[in-house]
């Protein structure tokens, strides 16, 4: 098996009824680097994302996290619910609507899921989440309910629990969408500090500039293809392809005043 | 002549009477709630036999007026070989009735939960069982309060209906003072007061929990 990569995706499709979503993606994710998947909306990077840790089912192909084949046994054969969720305890996902547990607070949020799925005892799993909100910057709110956070706050708590759950990989489904453009920046720079630590990371996004600077590589998709994956100064600043080229006009179009 | 004696007399046996009121609906509700949450997890369900068959359950019971399901229970049980007394019947149909509503009250607040937070839950490795009990239901009861509360007062006047089967609940004891006193206005007022005052403590609990709840 090939450890060089973290994940490792073949020859992947997907349909809704007629409609194909994803095209025989083809696509490795390199272990300790950041990857960030752009192109317009509905082009499936957001169902890639979901497909690795299975919350989306693709229909063919084969995703592996580190070897391990994720929600078949074999082809055609749905791996059992116990082991897929063994198999997602060791993957992270931010959402792009947060989905944080109202009922809770931010550090019940975070230490449910080290109860729940780690057995850590009570006292343990809310020290591991004090720490995790700390690193986020929100020491101070660990008490607060989510509505009485920011959504920038409220995705760094998002990320806090997902992050406490040690995960070896982490995903992220645009997760500064649902952002008043000033908070953008919160989010991101906690990314990039987690990047910096060598997380794993696969970015379904939209911030150019976090992928200029930050992804390892940049896949581009559009109509369910994966159109190019490379470097992001080949992507964004030499672009080959035409999609990609008609892609960026538009992007900065809209960004310029 | 307005009475105010004969119409202070009458709280007496009306409130005597209404213990039935309260152990009917009170009963009623609980096993509503039972079965309402049995019918709502059918519906969920993902047999579609279990789903159909509470989508009949669902349709048939709130179809059908409370009054004709208490006849029909209280005929059909005898020829089916059942004998229960008249308040168990009684108590049961109205169980069932309500369970019906609360079923739908439920798939209501369960449906209202977006689906991300399942979804963040199961993308952390939380088992389904414990998504419902840590996540799902704890809201879901909180967002029913409002419509439960209303239930529970519509079931406490419905209640009066099961006077068809002999028992002796608020309205039939007025009904049975009226005709012994020649003074229904009076009578009629005074079991007027009573299902006020319950329901009024009714929806003062419900206000209270809600306040709880929402903390």
């Amino acid at each position: 098996m090939d450890q060089a990569s973290a994940v490792d995706i073949r020859k992947v499709n997907k349909f809704y009824g007629p409609f194909q979503a994803l095209k025989n993606i083809d696509l490795t994710i390199p272990p300790g680097k950041v990857t960030c998947l752009i192109g317009p909306s509905g082009s499936g990077k957001s169902t890639l994302l979901r497909c690795i840790n299975f919350l989306e089912e693709y229909d063919s192909g084969e995703i592996r996290i580190d070897g391990q084949l994720i929600g078949y046994d074999a082809p055609g054969k749905k791996s059992s619910g116990r082991k897929l969720r063994e198999m997602r305890r060791g993957i992270g996902m931010v959402f792009q609507q947060f989905n944080l547990w109202p009922h809770m607070t931010a550090q019940e949020n975070v230490a449910e899921g080290l109860i729940r799925v780690r057995g850590l005892p009570k006292a343990d799993a809310s020290a591991r989440a004090a720490d995790a909100l700390r690193k986020v910057g929100l020491g101070d709110k660990m008490a607060n309910h989510p509505a009485r956070l920011s959504g920038g706050q409220q995705q760094r708590v998002a990320i806090a629990r997902a992050i406490a759950m040690e995960p070896r990989l982490m995903l992220f489904d645009e997760p500064t969408s649902a952002l008043d453009p000033e908070l953008v920046g919160e989010v991101l720079t906690v990314m990039k500090t987690l990047a910096g630590e060598g997380m794993t990371m696969v970015v379904v996004t939209h911030e150019m500039g976090f992928a200029a600077h930050v992804a390892d590589q940049v896949a581009f998709m559009e109509a369910g293809e994966l159109v190019a994956v490379d470097a992001p100064d080949r992507i964004l600043h030499q672009p080959q392809d035409l999609r990609i080229q008609s892609f960026l006009r538009t992007y900065h179009e809209r960004n310029a005043f | 002549m307005f009475s105010i004696q004969t119409f202070l007399d009458a709280f007496g046996p009306l409130a005597m009477a209404a213990r039935y009121t309260l152990l009917v609906s009170g009963l009623g509700i609980a096993l509503g709630l039972v079965i309402g949450a049995l019918i709502c997890a059918a519906a969920l369900s993902k047999s579609r036999a279990l789903r159909r068959f509470a989508a009949i359950w669902v349709s048939f019971l709130r179809g059908v007026p409370l009054l004709v399901q208490l006849l029909l229970m209280f005929y059909l049980l005898p020829v089916v070989g059942i004998n229960v007394p008249a308040l168990a019947a009684a108590v049961i149909t109205v169980g069932i009735c309500a369970s019906a509503y609360i079923a739908e009250i439920w798939r209501g607040a369960i449906g209202a939960l977006p689906p991300g937070q399942t979804e963040a839950a199961a993308a952390i490795g939380i088992a389904p069982t414990t998504i419902w009990t840590r996540i799902v239901l704890p809201q879901a009861v909180v967002m029913s309060l409002p419509a439960l509360v209303n239930e529970l007062i519509l079931l406490v006047k419905a209640s009066s209906l099961v006077s068809v089967v002999g028992i002796m609940e608020v309205t039939r004891a007025s009904q049975a003072q009226a005709a012994t006193t020649f003074r229904p206005l009076e009578v009629y007022l005074a079991a007027a007061c009573i299902y006020l005052a319950i329901n009024l403590c009714l929806a003062g609990i419900g206000r209270w929990l809600e306040h709880r709840a929402a903390v």
